[in-house]
């Protein structure tokens, strides 16, 4: 209806090869921006923050990661929880040894530490690809969670084995730790997610990005045609896991303020890619619409029978959540294997076309 | 220098000093192998019919177990609860192919893999609704399976032989024996062996695809019903058992998704291997290494040879 290119000329290849040719979506963005870092800090309950808004933005900043490897380089992977690990784990020595740097650098330096775990279990991806890779990853999941438990050093011997997290500030504000209001911590991770996400859809559209879907499409053709699989796979996986990195870093500084092994166990690979499933494979937007659908959903399940008065025990509401997720995921998959994100494209193209929706375009 | 010695030296020492405890050590890991190998077994007949890598194996092991023992709790005899839970993952098997697998024909595999991911919830919420989540003691008088032991006097010492795990190696061998001919032997069999080598070829011989995938969803779900019950023999029934079906994705990797053959010597690869390991080695690396090893010797197998142990030569075109 409204939204439509007709009229918008191009007049450099600038404005060509801008991220958000259309204005109608620059529009929205902005919208949705304002929204998100004025109007919900505004309104929300802290409840709403820190149950709803951060663990939908650590996911989806997950699921961006995951989406990047499987998605845009066709590599299948069921690690990401192990990697989120990584940068958890990695962010929590680096803090308590290096106390006075800032928190923050700490998060985006604790990725590179997942990036590197993340090249050394992407290696046998240059010989193996599908589903044999996929289970290969497991490896790096299993094999990573065991040190997370039998290398006491990570936890700095902490009788609990568990990871708390110091208060600490930034510009006076504590936004880790006990003190930190959940306001703050939302505004931290936005800022984070935001930033990221603009990083990896230009990333994603530039040299790198571009050689990864060659390789996802066709590896040998793209071997062919001067790409190279080494660096193309193992940056892939770097990417990828430095993103997962610092979401880990950020589910626990950021959101649950101490975490054991089992944050970051198989369940929580298998929720991560049900959102990029979910979400849509190579699809940026579809990694927030996945994240949103997968962990907003089982909230709103647990949340039905009390709404209508049903008296139920919490382990049945558990159960009922899980066959409903689970049929939701198949059904989800045969009436739309490409995601969510492709029926927002089909919106799209319904409103360019309308109302003459036989129109060619 | 020391550390060395620890791992290349004194673990084998250990082995011929002590035979009767390496005898033991093999044994445990030839039955945790072979029920390995069952579940895998369960994962290679849907993946060569189908092409469906089915992530519910390990769970449909579970729900079989639960299924069986939750019939007997309500009431009815051992035989009774046998053949109801047979009929059930019959049952099982024609509602996954009516109304998940037709569906998805000639979707990507990624897709397929999450569709039994999705399938794996949907089962451990009813399993749990129905026959409750707690840890439950497999019925294994009732359905006449021995119990006790025997000893074994070898180089002076005892080796103890659990009759339950006799059984399941002698099961195991039974049913892979009984597939084999089922296989080879039957109309079915054939028509299957035709679906796996070629879908389309099939189809235009008259074999019907809906039809195969039934039977074979069904084939693999007895295959889980007997795994089930040997595995909640050993241990007991609980969903925590999931986890260690995973393993035999492990496995899989080392027979080839492909191999029959291959599920059963990489079963007992990774069953032998893991617990080699975990007694004579696992000590140096702090213990608790099974719940690794099976990956990362899968993976460090993958690098030597990609397509596993009796996978066929992939060969790519552009």
């Amino acid at each position: 209806m409204f939204y439509r290119e007709a009229g918008q000329y191009k007049t450099s290849y600038a404005a060509d090869q801008a991220l958000l040719p259309i204005l109608q979506d620059r529009i929205g963005l902005l919208m949705i921006l304002v929204a998100v870092f004025v109007l919900i800090p505004l309104i929300a309950t802290d409840f709403f923050l820190s149950a709803i808004m951060i663990p939908f933005l650590v996911f989806a900043l997950a699921a961006i990661g995951l989406n990047v490897l499987t998605g845009y380089a066709g590599q299948l992977s069921l690690g990401s929880g192990a990697f989120m690990g990584v940068g958890a784990y990695a962010c929590y020595k680096l803090t308590t040894l290096f106390p006075d740097v800032n928190i923050i650098v700490h998060i985006l330096l604790s990725g590179f530490f997942a990036a590197i775990a993340g090249m050394v279990f992407g290696l046998p991806s240059l010989r193996i690809k599908g589903l044999y890779l996929a289970i290969t990853t497991l490896a790096a999941q299993f094999f990573l969670e065991w040190c997370f438990i039998r290398i006491p050093w990570l936890y700095n011997f902490n009788d609990s084995g568990a990871i708390e997290v110091p208060g600490r500030k930034l510009l006076g504000i504590s936004i880790t730790g006990p003190l930190a209001t959940p306001t703050v911590r939302y505004l931290v991770i936005l800022t984070i997610v935001a930033v990221m996400t603009l990083l990896a859809a230009n990333v994603l559209r530039g040299r790198i990005g571009r050689s990864w879907m060659m390789i996802r499409d066709m590896d040998i053709a793209a071997e062919l045609m001067g790409i190279r699989p080494l660096y193309a796979k193992l940056s892939a996986f770097a990417f990828s896991s430095y993103y997962c990195g610092v979401a880990g870093a950020l589910l626990v500084f950021c959101w649950l303020g101490s975490a054991e092994v089992e944050a970051f166990d198989i369940n929580h690979s298998f929720l991560i890619l049900f959102m990029v499933i979910i979400g849509g494979m190579g699809s940026l937007l579809g990694c927030f619409l996945g994240a949103a659908f997968i962990w907003v959903l089982p909230i709103v399940i647990r949340a039905v029978p009390s709404a209508l008065g049903i008296d139920m025990l919490a382990a049945t509401t558990e159960h009922i959540s899980n066959i409903v997720i689970g049929i939701l995921i198949i059904f989800f998959l045969i009436v739309e294997p490409h995601g969510l994100a492709r029926l927002w494209q089909i919106a799209k193209e319904k409103l360019r076309t309308w109302p003459f929706p036989y129109a060619t375009t | 220098m020391e550390l060395l010695q620890q791992i290349f030296v004194l673990p084998f020492v250990d082995m011929v000093s002590m035979p009767d405890f390496l005898i033991q050590v093999v044994w445990e890991g030839f039955v945790a192998g072979v029920l390995y190998a069952l579940i895998a077994l369960g994962f290679v007949l849907i993946y060569k019919a189908s092409g469906v890598f089915n992530f519910a194996q390990g769970i449909m092991v579970v729900f079989a177990a639960m299924a069986l023992v939750g019939i007997h709790d309500m009431g009815a005899p051992a035989w009774l609860a046998l053949l109801l839970t047979i009929a059930l993952m019959g049952l099982l098997a024609i509602t996954i192919e009516r109304v998940v697998l037709r569906k998805l024909v000639n979707q990507h595999e990624a897709i397929l893999l999450m569709a039994t991911i999705g399938l794996t919830l949907v089962l451990k919420g009813v399993g749990e609704l129905v026959f409750g989540g707690g840890t439950k003691s497999m019925i294994t008088e009732e359905l006449g399976l021995p119990t006790g032991s025997s000893d074994w006097e070898v180089f002076g010492g005892i080796v103890i032989f659990q009759h339950i795990d006799i059984a399941a190696a002698v099961i195991a061998i039974l049913m892979v024996a009984t597939l084999a001919v089922f296989f080879s032997k039957t109309r079915i069999g054939r028509a299957l062996r035709a679906v796996a080598d070629d879908h389309q070829a099939a189809l235009s011989v008259g074999i019907s695809l809906h039809q195969i995938w039934a039977i074979v969803w069904f084939a693999s779900g007895i295959v889980a019903l007997v795994t089930g019950i040997m595995w909640g023999a050993r241990s007991d029934v609980s969903f925590a058992l999931e986890i260690i079906a995973l393993k035999a994705l492990a496995v899989l990797i080392l027979g080839g998704f492909t191999s029959i053959p291959g599920a059963i010597i990489g079963g007992l690869m990774v069953g032998i291997g893991e617990k080699l390991f975990e007694v004579y080695w696992g000590p140096i690396f702090g213990g608790g290494t099974e719940a690794w090893f099976a990956y990362v010797l899968a993976l460090i197998f993958l690098l030597f040879r990609p397509q596993g142990l009796f996978g066929e030569r992939i060969i790519e075109r552009v």
